[in-house]
Formats: C-alpha cells, sequence, structure tokens
C-alpha cells in the first residue's frame, strides 16, 4: 500500500474525535466509526494516530479495524457499488448481477476502478429483501436488478 | 382549527424507503400544502407494514384504503380522486389474487391472515418518530404499571409465567434469564438490547426499531428495573442508519418526558441507555463476543460459564435480550402472563416474527402464532411459490439452520420441532426455494458466509469451515469422487462437536440437512456430473438446437463474449469455450432452440 502522509491538520482533526470519546481505549470501534465518515476509509498512518491518542497499540487498532467488514483501509470509489448477497438476492440472481458488475467495470470486488469513479463490494442484506436482488450505488437502493440493468445504472454515473 | 379528517400513512421501512417513499411523503405534502388541506389531511411516515414485496405502501385513514407500488407522480391522483372526489383510485389498490374484494384493508390481504401481531403491534400504525403516537396506543403504561405495583420480583415471575424465550435464536426462557442476572450481588448492573441483526434474509429488528423503537426502551427500562440495571445499551449494526436515527429520537424524547433518566415517573428509579455501534460481523450475534465489541475490541466469544448475567460488560452482570423479544415484554406486562401463554404450542408461547423472502409470492414480514404449519406460512400467508414453480425446501435459521422440505410442511412450527426436523428457528429467516435451486449450491453458499464471518480464534471454525467449503466447491464443479461425501459428513461432524461457539457449531447444518434431505442431488454431481437445478455453471452447457433455430441472430448479438458464431438464416453454434454460461441467449430466443444440458 502506497505510503501516505497525514496534513498536520487532519492530524489534529483525528485527535479531536479522540478526544470526544475521552481518549477512551473502550470506545475505540465509535472512533473508527467517526475517523472513516471523515476519511473515507482508514489507511495505517491514521491508525498510528489513533493508537497513539487511545494509548493502545497499533497492532490492537489493526486487529480492530481488520476484523469489521464495515472498516476499509482501502479508499472506495467515487459511486461505491455494493451488492446484497443476502440468502433473499442470492436465491434471486444476485450472483449473475455481481458477474456482470465486475464484467462491465472490469474490477474484482475490493477494488476500486483505475478512474476512481467506482468500487465493487458485497454485502449481507440491507433488509430491502422485498426488492431482492438489490445493489447499492452510495446510499441510492436499486430493487429487482437484473443482469440486464447493469449497463443503465454504471451509464447513470456516466461512465 | 378544523379537525384533521384524514391520515395518510405512508411507509418508511427500510424496503419502502429504497423504492422512494421519502419522495412520496414529500409529493403529498407538497400536494396538500397546494389545496390548502394542511387542516385536513395528516401524512405520517411509519415503519413497516409487513409487504415488502408491493411496496412503497399508502394507507388511507379512516377508510383503510391499501394503496400499493406508488409512486411519487401517483400522489396528485390520489388526493385529486380519493379525497376531493371521493373516489378510490382503483389502479393502485392491492389486488388479492383469487380475491376481488380489494383495497379494502388487513384483514382481507392474503399476506394477513393467520397473523397475530404483538411484537410488530404499532409497526405500521404509529409515527416512529412521535412519543405521543406510541403513547396513545398504551405505551409506557407497562412500564408504569411494573414501577408501581411491582416487585422485581413479581415482575420476573409474570415473565417467567407468560413463557417467553428469547427470539434471537437460541430460544432461553427470558424470564429465567432475568432471574439469574437478579440473583448475582454486583455494584454495577447493564442490560443490552442486541440489535446486531446478522442473519442475511432477516430483518425483523429493524423493522421493530424503525417502526416502534419505544417499545423497545420501555422493555428495557423494565427489565432495569427488575435485574436492578440503572444503565442500558442497545448494540445496532452500524449499517441500520435509518433505525439508529429513529432509536435516539425516541430516547430523546423519552428522555423528556421523564420515561428515561433519574426519577422515572417519581418512582426514584434510574435508568438511561446509550448506543453502541457493532462495524459488521456476523459472529458479534453471540452474547460474549458482543460484549467485547461493545469494549472496543475484536468481537471474539468466550468459553462459557462465566455466562455474561455473571460476569458481562466491564465484568459487571449483564443481561442480554434480542430486538424482538424486547418487542413483546410492554404487551405481556399489559395484557397478562396468562394471555400470552395462551398462544402458541406447550413449550413455545406467543409468536414468531419471520422475514419471509426467496420464491415466494408474497415477499415481507409476517408474525404468526407458534405452532402454525410451514404449509400456512408457505401458502397461504405467502400466497405459494413464484411462477407457479414446485416448492423444494425452505430453510429456516439461516445459516445455522437447515433445509426442510415437503414432509416437514405439516409441522407445526415451534423451538423444539425445528431442532427436531434438523433445522432451528434461529433468529427468523425464512427463505423459501424452488426446484430451480441447487441445494448444494445453497449449502455452498452458506458456508461461504460462514467461512468469511468466522472469527478465527478456534482452529475447527476457521480451518473446517474453509475445507468444507472446499469440498463443496470441487462438488459443484464435477470434481469431487464418492469418498468426498463421507468426509464432507465425517468434518461437519467434527466442526459441530469441537467449535467453540454458537456460530462453528452450528455452521455445518445446511451441509448436514442438505445431505439428509436432498442426498440424491449430491449423487449427481459426483457421480453423473449433473446439476438438476441447472444451477452449477461448471456442470452444464447452453446448447442450440438447429432445427428450432431459425437463424435470428437475436442470441449472438445478445451474447456478451462474443461466443454465438453462425449466418443470418442459419442454425448458430455456440462456442463451449468462449461461454460464460450467462444464460443471456436462452432468455432472448424467442423461438425455443436454446436449452441447457
Amino acid at each position: 500500500m502506497a505510503k501516505i502522509k497525514l496534513s498536520e491538520k487532519k492530524i489534529e482533526e483525528l485527535k479531536e474525535v479522540c478526544k470526544s470519546f475521552n481518549n477512551d481505549k473502550g470506545e475505540l470501534i465509535n472512533v473508527l466509526h467517526k475517523a472513516q465518515s471523515i476519511f473515507g476509509y482508514l489507511p495505517a498512518e491514521l491508525q498510528e494516530v489513533i493508537a497513539k491518542e487511545l494509548n493502545v497499540s497499533v497492532a490492537h487498532v489493526y486487529g480492530v479495524v481488520t476484523f469489521y467488514s464495515f472498516f476499509t483501509m482501502t479508499p472506495k470509489g467515487e459511486h461505491p457499488i455494493s451488492i446484497c448477497l443476502g440468502t433473499a438476492c442470492y436465491v434471486r440472481g444476485a450472483e449473475k448481477v455481481l458477474e456482470e458488475f465486475k464484467r462491465v467495470l472490469k474490477i474484482q470486488v475490493g477494488e476500486t476502478s483505475a478512474d476512481g469513479k467506482f468500487s465493487l463490494s458485497c454485502l449481507r442484506c440491507v433488509g430491502a429483501c422485498g426488492l431482492a436482488p438489490v445493489v447499492l450505488v452510495g446510499e441510492k437502493v436499486y430493487g429487482r436488478v437484473s443482469p440486464e440493468g447493469v449497463k443503465d445504472i454504471v451509464a447513470e454515473y456516466g461512465n | 382549527m378544523a379537525k384533521i379528517k384524514f391520515h395518510f400513512l405512508v411507509c418508511g421501512g427500510a424496503g419502502c424507503q429504497a423504492a422512494k417513499s421519502e419522495a412520496i411523503l414529500k409529493n403529498f405534502q407538497d400536494v396538500i400544502m397546494e389545496r390548502k388541506l394542511e387542516t385536513e389531511i395528516q401524512v405520517i411516515k411509519t415503519g413497516c407494514f409487513g409487504f415488502c414485496g408491493d411496496g412503497p405502501i399508502v394507507k388511507m385513514m379512516p377508510d383503510n384504503t391499501f394503496y400499493t407500488k406508488v409512486t411519487p407522480e401517483d400522489c396528485a391522483e390520489i388526493i385529486e380522486q380519493h379525497i376531493v372526489k371521493g373516489i378510490k383510485v382503483s389502479r393502485l389498490l392491492y389486488q388479492d389474487s383469487g380475491n376481488h374484494e380489494n383495497g379494502s384493508g388487513f384483514k382481507t390481504r392474503g399476506l394477513h391472515k393467520k397473523q397475530i401481531r404483538i411484537a410488530l403491534r404499532n409497526c405500521g400504525f404509529i409515527n416512529p418518530e412521535n412519543i405521543e403516537d406510541y403513547i396513545a396506543r398504551d405505551g409506557y403504561q407497562a412500564l408504569g404499571k411494573v414501577l408501581t405495583e411491582l416487585t422485581p420480583e413479581a415482575t420476573i415471575e409474570i415473565l417467567k409465567k407468560s413463557g417467553l424465550r428469547g427470539r434471537g435464536g437460541g430460544g432461553f426462557p427470558t424470564g429465567l434469564k432475568w432471574e439469574i442476572t437478579r440473583n448475582v450481588k454486583a455494584d454495577q448492573k447493564y442490560v443490552v438490547c442486541n440489535a446486531d441483526e446478522g442473519d442475511p434474509g432477516a430483518f425483523m429488528d429493524r423493522s421493530v426499531l424503525e417502526g416502534d423503537p419505544h417499545t423497545v426502551l420501555e422493555a428495557m427500562a423494565i427489565n432495569g428495573y427488575s435485574t436492578g440495571a440503572d444503565k442500558g445499551v442497545v448494540y445496532i449494526r452500524a449499517e441500520y442508519p435509518l433505525a439508529i436515527e429513529r432509536l435516539k429520537i425516541a430516547m430523546k424524547q423519552a428522555r423528556e418526558y421523564g420515561l428515561l433518566g433519574n426519577d422515572i415517573l417519581g418512582t426514584g428509579f434510574n435508568f438511561d441507555i446509550e448506543i453502541r455501534y457493532g462495524a459488521g460481523a456476523f459472529v458479534c450475534g453471540e452474547e460474549t463476543a458482543l460484549i467485547h465489541s461493545m469494549e472496543g475490541l475484536r468481537g471474539e466469544p468466550t468459553v462459557k460459564p462465566p455466562f455474561p448475567s455473571e460476569s458481562g460488560f466491564l465484568g459487571k452482570p449483564t443481561n442480554v435480550n434480542n430486538v424482538e423479544t424486547y418487542a413483546n415484554i410492554p404487551a405481556i406486562f399489559l395484557k397478562g402472563a396468562e394471555w400470552f401463554a395462551g398462544i402458541g404450542t406447550e413449550k413455545s408461547k406467543g409468536t414468531k416474527v419471520f422475514a419471509l423472502a426467496g420464491k415466494i409470492n408474497n415477499v415481507g414480514l409476517i408474525e404468526v402464532p407458534m405452532g402454525i404449519t410451514l404449509r400456512e406460512v408457505i401458502y397461504e400467508i405467502g400466497g405459494g411459490i413464484k411462477n407457479d414453480r414446485k416448492f423444494k425446501a425452505v430453510q429456516t435459521g439461516g445459516p445455522s439452520g437447515g433445509m426442510l422440505t415437503e414432509k416437514d410442511l405439516d409441522t407445526p412450527i415451534d423451538y423444539d420441532n425445528l431442532i427436531a426436523a434438523g433445522s432451528m428457528m434461529g433468529s427468523g429467516g425464512m427463505i423459501v426455494m424452488d426446484e430451480d435451486d441447487c441445494m448444494v449450491a445453497m449449502a455452498k453458499f452458506y458456508l461461504e458466509f460462514t467461512v468469511e464471518e468466522s472469527c478465527g480464534k478456534c482452529s475447527p471454525c476457521r480451518i473446517g469451515n474453509k475445507r468444507l467449503f472446499e469440498m463443496l466447491e470441487k462438488v459443484t464443479k464435477g470434481q469431487a469422487i464418492m469418498e468426498d461425501l463421507d468426509k464432507l459428513r465425517n468434518l461437519s461432524n467434527v466442526i459441530k462437536d469441537t467449535s467453540l461457539c454458537g456460530l462453528g457449531q452450528t455452521s455445518p447444518n445446511p451441509v448436514l440437512s442438505s445431505m439428509d434431505n436432498f442426498y440424491h442431488e449430491y449423487l449427481e454431481h459426483v457421480g453423473d456430473k449433473k446439476c438438476r437445478a441447472g444451477n452449477c455453471k461448471s456442470l452444464m452447457q447452453y446448447i442450440i438446437l438447429a432445427e428450432n433455430c431459425i437463424g435470428c441472430t437475436l442470441c449472438a448479438r445478445n451474447c456478451p463474449v462474443d461466443a454465438i458464431a453462425g449466418e443470418r438464416k442459419q442454425a448458430h453454434l455456440i462456442d463451449q469455450e468462449k461461454c460464460i454460461k450467462c444464460g443471456a441467449c436462452m432468455d432472448k430466443c424467442k423461438f425455443n432452440a436454446i436449452f441447457i444440458k
């Protein structure tokens, strides 16, 4: 992974986040949620700052970040695409939809397209099983998606 | 001020929101303002009605009219026709197949037949963002009664008598759990609401929190009073932003009304609730893993005992209950333990909420009395199998459960019968499968989930499930030999017997139950290299039947990988090397010239 350097300002912002949770190590997950919502992802440099502030080892922070699927260490695309692979979506053909997205975007699950526009991920159940199969682009939900409809969804975001 | 004559109840559940119910809400309000009808019509955003397959749903009160699949563009017409002219918009009315009486309300809907709503009693009827609505439907009365009339011991006694068991999957008697926590002496205790709904295909907890958040808060306060805890924590998935938002609103309102905080209802009882977020880990549904996650650690389970009721959150006695369990509790204290115990079977009392999904006509959330049969659920409430296909199996209990088949259709559903049938109650996902679903592939699907979600702490689960998955992959690719099937069963039993927590102890269930019920499918995959459901790609070929093909070129033009060749007006041919088996050609062919071998 490319090494990035956090600006002083960003580091200050992050320290403020930790402080708002009283630098309590028990609040680590809440801190990470907040940090990811600000920075979009959780690169190693960011984890180092958090570890120092909460007075825990970097390994501990890294352990928690990699344990939970919600946290990511790679930046998401401008339009993150998530395909629901919950059981209801699966039996209604979500796998075919996923294959089509991979083919159209030429990326695998967990990757971001070269232009940084799209990233592809899978999730388990958004609770909209009535609309299965379901695809999320950002926060927008597309229901009853067919493999044929994939191109149209991608086209909406100008690709 | 003129009296409100009409109420529009617009479903704000996750499914309907995804289908633009926000825009519907806004359009209604705009049209109402435009026509100056604010004094007559009130628009309310409610929780889930339950028929998610027909969303977005709008219910008109007082005449109880049901509009389905409403679009934002329909709003002006509904007001113009329904309210101004008094004529129902017939094209949007709910159509019950075979029942011409339409749009007339809950009871006649196929989906609502045979249902009893206890946990979901307010979902779809109240505005979840307004505490007054909840109070108007007897909200917080149970808490008032418990605090002023009952001792903690008497409260627990009532709960024990009601027979309520944990709805998160385990089925542990709730009253007993409360009693154990009560009996532990400690300076600080906690009650925790487990809202980390991780079973893919189940969304009842989310619907309760989105549709009726106060019922959970009220029950947690009762839980706090009777166990001696003054702090509550809701552990909720970060993937449920709407539920979190409504929960926060509800907590704020409850504090303002003196129903949370210090000296609740002037009784001297203190109780407050905070929210902790999950971050996507199925194993956190397990109590000990959940508690570690609340402490900011990796959500790994630990050996029980000690049970959380002895040593839980921050080492203090902690009572963990699931959302749906809590949602039942205020009703039990209002209507009595006898009433609740009068519903259900001998050992499973009350109702259970199921998320009915998959190959079924009426997809949605249902609440049925324990003891109902699968046949009633699938055919009477669910309206049968989609596209009149043949029923094959239903999976209950999610990745921890098993597949139930034709022979189980008339078994009364309760905790013990489902276990006896090789499955389990689980949190309430109910996925219906038809003849187009391959049971080996289903088992593989669940194993893939388990492999991803295994926390890695114990080796049977971490390594064993991975090996199980690989073996299943061999079967679905036609590379397995007969010996592998024996290995599959043996390894499944080893994982079940030796894993540390509930995740590993139940993860082989989909494999075992599919082997028990559909062994012939395994044999076909291994011996004949054939998948009867046409699901396993490696085992099938798309073939063009030359005598039916007229050479219209439609298939060739739609093939995404240019695997189809042939002259116009001549029979085409599929290059099996290039074919990715997407099936686009077969979907497009108008002459039934393409089939799967």
